[in-house]
Protein backbone atom coordinates (compact mmCIF):
# COMPACT_ATOMS: atom_id res chain seq x y z
CA UNK A 1 0.00 0.00 0.00
CA UNK A 2 1.46 3.15 -0.81
CA UNK A 3 0.96 6.77 0.59
CA UNK A 4 1.94 10.40 0.64
CA UNK A 5 2.59 12.63 2.76
CA UNK A 6 2.53 16.47 2.17
CA UNK A 7 4.39 18.39 4.98
CA UNK A 8 3.70 22.37 4.89
CA UNK A 9 5.27 25.04 7.24
CA UNK A 10 2.43 26.20 10.05
CA UNK A 11 1.24 29.31 9.12
CA UNK A 12 3.13 31.12 11.78
CA UNK A 13 6.16 30.03 10.55
CA UNK A 14 8.11 32.13 8.13
CA UNK A 15 9.07 30.26 5.07
CA UNK A 16 12.28 32.87 4.11
CA UNK A 17 12.91 30.03 1.14
CA UNK A 18 9.41 30.62 0.05
CA UNK A 19 9.45 34.10 -0.25
CA UNK A 20 12.20 34.36 -2.50
CA UNK A 21 10.85 32.13 -4.80
CA UNK A 22 7.85 33.94 -4.71
CA UNK A 23 9.71 37.24 -5.27
CA UNK A 24 11.72 35.83 -8.51
CA UNK A 25 8.62 34.08 -9.94
CA UNK A 26 6.69 37.95 -9.59
CA UNK A 27 9.56 39.41 -10.89
CA UNK A 28 9.89 36.76 -13.76
CA UNK A 29 6.38 38.99 -14.73
CA UNK A 30 3.77 36.18 -13.02
CA UNK A 31 1.97 39.53 -11.30
CA UNK A 32 -0.90 36.92 -10.99
CA UNK A 33 1.03 35.87 -8.04
CA UNK A 34 -0.46 36.26 -4.36
CA UNK A 35 1.79 34.03 -2.03
CA UNK A 36 3.65 30.86 -2.39
CA UNK A 37 4.70 28.98 0.87
CA UNK A 38 7.07 25.83 0.21
CA UNK A 39 6.75 22.47 1.83
CA UNK A 40 7.84 18.54 1.48
CA UNK A 41 6.58 15.87 -0.23
CA UNK A 42 7.51 12.01 0.58
CA UNK A 43 5.63 8.46 -0.72
CA UNK A 44 5.92 5.90 1.21
CA UNK A 45 5.30 2.13 0.43
CA UNK A 46 4.30 -0.28 3.43
CA UNK A 47 3.91 -3.97 3.48
CA UNK A 48 0.51 -3.80 5.53
CA UNK A 49 -2.94 -4.64 3.60
CA UNK A 50 -5.14 -2.84 6.12
CA UNK A 51 -5.76 0.57 5.06
CA UNK A 52 -6.55 2.28 8.71
CA UNK A 53 -3.52 0.47 9.75
CA UNK A 54 -1.25 1.80 7.54
CA UNK A 55 -2.32 4.74 8.18
CA UNK A 56 -1.88 4.97 11.57
CA UNK A 57 1.87 3.39 11.53
CA UNK A 58 2.27 5.92 8.56
CA UNK A 59 1.14 8.66 11.12
CA UNK A 60 3.65 7.34 13.76
CA UNK A 61 6.27 7.66 11.49
CA UNK A 62 5.34 11.56 10.57
CA UNK A 63 5.25 12.27 14.37
CA UNK A 64 8.58 10.26 15.76
CA UNK A 65 10.99 11.80 12.44
CA UNK A 66 9.16 13.19 9.27
CA UNK A 67 7.55 16.08 10.46
CA UNK A 68 8.72 18.75 13.31
CA UNK A 69 5.45 18.88 15.25
CA UNK A 70 6.15 22.44 16.53
CA UNK A 71 6.64 24.14 13.11
CA UNK A 72 5.24 21.86 10.28
CA UNK A 73 2.05 20.07 9.57
CA UNK A 74 0.99 16.83 7.32
CA UNK A 75 -1.81 15.70 5.67
CA UNK A 76 -1.62 11.81 4.35
CA UNK A 77 -2.85 10.71 1.13
CA UNK A 78 -3.48 6.81 -0.19
CA UNK A 79 -1.87 6.38 -3.60
CA UNK B 1 35.29 16.86 35.62
CA UNK B 2 34.45 13.48 33.21
CA UNK B 3 33.13 14.61 30.22
CA UNK B 4 32.12 12.73 26.72
CA UNK B 5 31.40 14.20 23.64
CA UNK B 6 29.25 12.75 21.32
CA UNK B 7 30.85 11.88 17.53
CA UNK B 8 28.47 11.79 14.18
CA UNK B 9 29.66 10.91 10.81
CA UNK B 10 29.42 14.72 9.68
CA UNK B 11 30.65 16.27 12.89
CA UNK B 12 33.03 18.80 12.79
CA UNK B 13 33.58 20.65 16.20
CA UNK B 14 34.24 17.54 17.97
CA UNK B 15 38.10 17.77 18.47
CA UNK B 16 37.88 21.44 18.94
CA UNK B 17 35.98 20.80 21.99
CA UNK B 18 37.78 18.38 22.75
CA UNK B 19 41.08 20.61 22.68
CA UNK B 20 39.08 23.13 24.77
CA UNK B 21 38.22 20.44 27.59
CA UNK B 22 41.83 19.44 27.72
CA UNK B 23 43.32 22.61 28.17
CA UNK B 24 41.13 23.14 31.20
CA UNK B 25 41.90 19.47 32.65
CA UNK B 26 38.65 17.79 31.98
CA UNK B 27 38.60 13.93 31.49
CA UNK B 28 37.09 13.42 28.61
CA UNK B 29 35.99 10.69 26.15
CA UNK B 30 34.68 10.58 22.48
CA UNK B 31 32.06 8.68 22.09
CA UNK B 32 30.59 7.21 18.68
CA UNK B 33 27.18 8.01 18.10
CA UNK B 34 26.40 4.00 17.77
CA UNK B 35 27.53 3.21 20.97
CA UNK B 36 24.63 2.18 23.51
CA UNK B 37 26.64 3.56 26.67
CA UNK B 38 28.14 6.29 27.91
CA UNK B 39 30.85 6.20 30.06
CA UNK B 40 30.99 8.05 33.34
CA UNK B 41 30.23 11.90 32.62
CA UNK B 42 29.25 14.86 34.60
CA UNK B 43 28.91 16.63 31.15
CA UNK B 44 28.11 14.91 27.85
CA UNK B 45 29.26 17.65 25.49
CA UNK B 46 27.02 17.14 21.63
CA UNK B 47 29.09 18.67 19.32
CA UNK B 48 28.64 21.39 16.17
CA UNK B 49 29.25 20.07 12.48
CA UNK B 50 27.07 18.79 9.66
CA UNK B 51 25.37 15.32 11.40
CA UNK B 52 24.13 13.24 8.54
CA UNK B 53 24.32 16.39 6.45
CA UNK B 54 21.17 17.61 7.94
CA UNK B 55 19.02 15.66 5.72
CA UNK B 56 15.45 15.95 6.58
CA UNK B 57 16.19 18.82 9.00
CA UNK B 58 19.18 20.00 10.64
CA UNK B 59 19.82 17.29 13.99
CA UNK B 60 16.56 14.99 13.05
CA UNK B 61 18.67 12.25 12.24
CA UNK B 62 21.17 12.08 14.92
CA UNK B 63 18.76 12.47 17.58
CA UNK B 64 17.26 9.52 16.64
CA UNK B 65 20.67 7.52 16.89
CA UNK B 66 21.75 5.37 20.01
CA UNK B 67 23.65 7.39 22.28
CA UNK B 68 21.49 10.02 22.04
CA UNK B 69 19.18 7.34 23.83
CA UNK B 70 21.47 7.40 26.65
CA UNK B 71 22.09 11.09 26.48
CA UNK B 72 18.26 11.68 27.33
CA UNK B 73 18.30 8.95 30.26
CA UNK B 74 21.58 10.94 32.05
CA UNK B 75 19.99 14.41 31.08
CA UNK B 76 16.71 13.91 32.41
CA UNK B 77 18.91 12.34 35.69
CA UNK B 78 20.29 15.62 35.98
CA UNK B 79 23.60 15.22 34.26
CA UNK B 80 24.91 18.65 32.17
CA UNK B 81 24.54 18.59 28.87
CA UNK B 82 25.94 21.20 26.72
CA UNK B 83 24.73 21.32 22.97
CA UNK B 84 26.50 23.60 20.55
CA UNK B 85 25.42 24.68 17.40
CA UNK B 86 24.56 21.61 15.17
CA UNK B 87 24.52 19.95 18.50
CA UNK B 88 21.71 22.91 19.70
CA UNK B 89 19.63 21.60 16.70
CA UNK B 90 19.72 18.12 17.87
CA UNK B 91 18.76 18.93 21.36
CA UNK B 92 15.60 20.28 20.16
CA UNK B 93 15.13 17.53 17.81
CA UNK B 94 15.04 14.93 20.73
CA UNK B 95 12.95 17.20 23.00
CA UNK B 96 15.51 17.71 26.15
CA UNK B 97 14.72 21.32 24.64
CA UNK B 98 11.79 23.33 23.64
CA UNK B 99 11.48 24.60 20.15
CA UNK B 100 12.94 24.82 16.82
CA UNK B 101 15.89 25.96 15.23
CA UNK B 102 14.47 27.56 11.79
CA UNK B 103 16.89 28.49 8.37
CA UNK B 104 18.37 32.12 9.08
CA UNK B 105 16.08 34.86 8.56
CA UNK B 106 18.19 35.97 5.77
CA UNK B 107 18.76 32.88 4.28
CA UNK B 108 22.58 33.06 4.39
CA UNK B 109 24.95 30.82 5.75
CA UNK B 110 26.57 33.17 8.51
CA UNK B 111 30.74 32.38 9.49
CA UNK B 112 31.42 35.20 11.73
CA UNK B 113 32.33 36.56 15.16
CA UNK B 114 29.36 38.11 16.49
CA UNK B 115 28.50 39.73 19.96
CA UNK B 116 26.46 38.04 22.53
CA UNK B 117 25.60 39.52 25.65
CA UNK B 118 25.80 37.25 29.29
CA UNK B 119 21.60 38.00 30.61
CA UNK B 120 21.86 35.08 32.95
CA UNK B 121 24.47 33.88 34.95
CA UNK B 122 23.31 32.51 37.75
CA UNK B 123 23.71 28.74 36.49
CA UNK B 124 26.39 25.64 35.96
CA UNK B 125 27.51 27.20 32.60
CA UNK B 126 27.52 31.08 33.42
CA UNK B 127 28.95 31.21 36.89
CA UNK B 128 32.23 33.16 35.89
CA UNK B 129 30.51 35.99 33.55
CA UNK B 130 29.89 39.10 35.17
CA UNK B 131 25.92 39.62 34.52
CA UNK B 132 25.53 41.37 31.37
CA UNK B 133 29.03 40.87 30.44
CA UNK B 134 29.38 41.46 26.35
CA UNK B 135 31.42 38.52 25.28
CA UNK B 136 32.71 38.09 21.29
CA UNK B 137 31.92 34.65 20.08
CA UNK B 138 31.85 32.99 16.51
CA UNK B 139 28.81 31.71 14.67
CA UNK B 140 28.86 29.53 12.07
CA UNK B 141 25.39 28.11 10.70
CA UNK B 142 22.95 28.14 8.34
CA UNK B 143 20.04 27.15 10.63
CA UNK B 144 20.39 29.49 14.39
CA UNK B 145 16.66 31.26 13.93
CA UNK B 146 15.44 30.59 17.09
CA UNK B 147 12.01 30.09 17.38
CA UNK B 148 9.35 28.56 20.04
CA UNK B 149 5.61 29.38 20.80
CA UNK B 150 4.72 32.78 22.50
CA UNK B 151 3.78 31.01 25.73
CA UNK B 152 7.71 29.02 25.92
CA UNK B 153 9.10 32.25 25.18
CA UNK B 154 7.32 33.93 27.93
CA UNK B 155 8.01 31.15 30.31
CA UNK B 156 12.22 31.41 29.08
CA UNK B 157 12.42 35.00 29.68
CA UNK B 158 10.10 34.86 33.20
CA UNK B 159 12.37 32.19 34.54
CA UNK B 160 15.73 33.23 33.15
CA UNK B 161 16.33 30.22 30.95
CA UNK B 162 18.06 32.44 27.95
CA UNK B 163 21.84 33.09 28.85
CA UNK B 164 23.41 34.49 25.79
CA UNK B 165 21.47 36.96 23.65
CA UNK B 166 22.91 38.35 20.32
CA UNK B 167 23.98 42.36 20.71
CA UNK B 168 26.38 44.67 19.25
CA UNK B 169 29.98 45.46 20.82
CA UNK B 170 27.99 48.14 23.37
CA UNK B 171 25.81 45.43 24.55
CA UNK B 172 22.11 46.99 23.03
CA UNK B 173 19.95 44.05 21.94
CA UNK B 174 17.98 45.08 18.99
CA UNK B 175 17.30 43.80 15.58
CA UNK B 176 19.62 45.28 14.02
CA UNK B 177 22.28 43.34 15.68
CA UNK B 178 19.99 39.96 15.11
CA UNK B 179 22.58 37.81 12.94
CA UNK B 180 19.95 35.16 11.92
CA UNK B 181 16.32 36.58 13.02
CA UNK B 182 16.17 34.67 16.44
CA UNK B 183 13.22 35.27 18.48
CA UNK B 184 14.11 37.84 21.22
CA UNK B 185 17.99 37.68 19.74
CA UNK B 186 18.14 34.10 21.33
CA UNK B 187 21.52 32.58 21.28
CA UNK B 188 21.11 30.16 23.68
CA UNK B 189 18.59 28.60 26.07
CA UNK B 190 18.24 26.37 29.22
CA UNK B 191 15.39 23.48 29.98
CA UNK B 192 13.58 24.25 32.94
CA UNK B 193 16.39 22.57 35.35
CA UNK B 194 19.42 24.50 34.01
CA UNK B 195 20.99 21.07 33.41
CA UNK B 196 21.16 21.89 29.59
CA UNK B 197 22.42 24.16 28.14
CA UNK B 198 22.17 24.96 23.94
CA UNK B 199 23.49 27.65 21.88
CA UNK B 200 24.16 28.66 18.42
CA UNK B 201 27.65 30.35 18.88
CA UNK B 202 31.07 28.42 19.60
CA UNK B 203 32.69 29.30 23.14
CA UNK B 204 35.27 26.28 22.02
CA UNK B 205 36.72 28.82 19.54
CA UNK B 206 37.48 31.54 22.16
CA UNK B 207 39.60 29.88 24.28
CA UNK B 208 43.23 31.19 22.71
CA UNK B 209 43.79 34.84 22.64
CA UNK B 210 46.44 34.21 20.35
CA UNK B 211 44.62 32.56 17.94
CA UNK B 212 40.99 34.51 17.89
CA UNK B 213 40.04 35.67 21.55
CA UNK B 214 39.20 34.24 25.13
CA UNK B 215 35.84 34.71 26.10
CA UNK B 216 34.96 31.34 25.91
CA UNK B 217 37.11 30.57 28.85
CA UNK B 218 34.97 31.29 31.51
CA UNK B 219 32.30 28.69 30.02
CA UNK B 220 34.37 25.99 30.58
CA UNK B 221 35.96 27.23 34.25
CA UNK B 222 32.15 27.83 35.37
CA UNK B 223 31.64 24.19 34.64
CA UNK B 224 34.47 23.56 36.64
CA UNK B 225 33.30 25.81 39.97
Amino acid sequence: MKFSIKVTLKKDVLDPQGKVVEQTLQNMGMNTLKSLRQGKYFEIEINENNESKAKNKIEDMCKKLLVNLIIEDFEISKI
Amino acid sequence: MNSSIIVFPGSNCDRDIAVALKKFQFKNTMVWHKDVTLPKSDLIIVPGGFSYGDYLRSGAIAAKSNILNEVIKKANDGCLVLGICNGFQILTETGLLKGVLLRNKNLKFLGKDVYVKAVNINNKFCNKYKQDQVLRFNIAHNEGNYFTNSDHLKELEDKNLIPFKYCDKKGNINEENNPNGSLNNIAGIFNDKKNILGMMPHPERMVDQTISGDDGINLFTSLLN
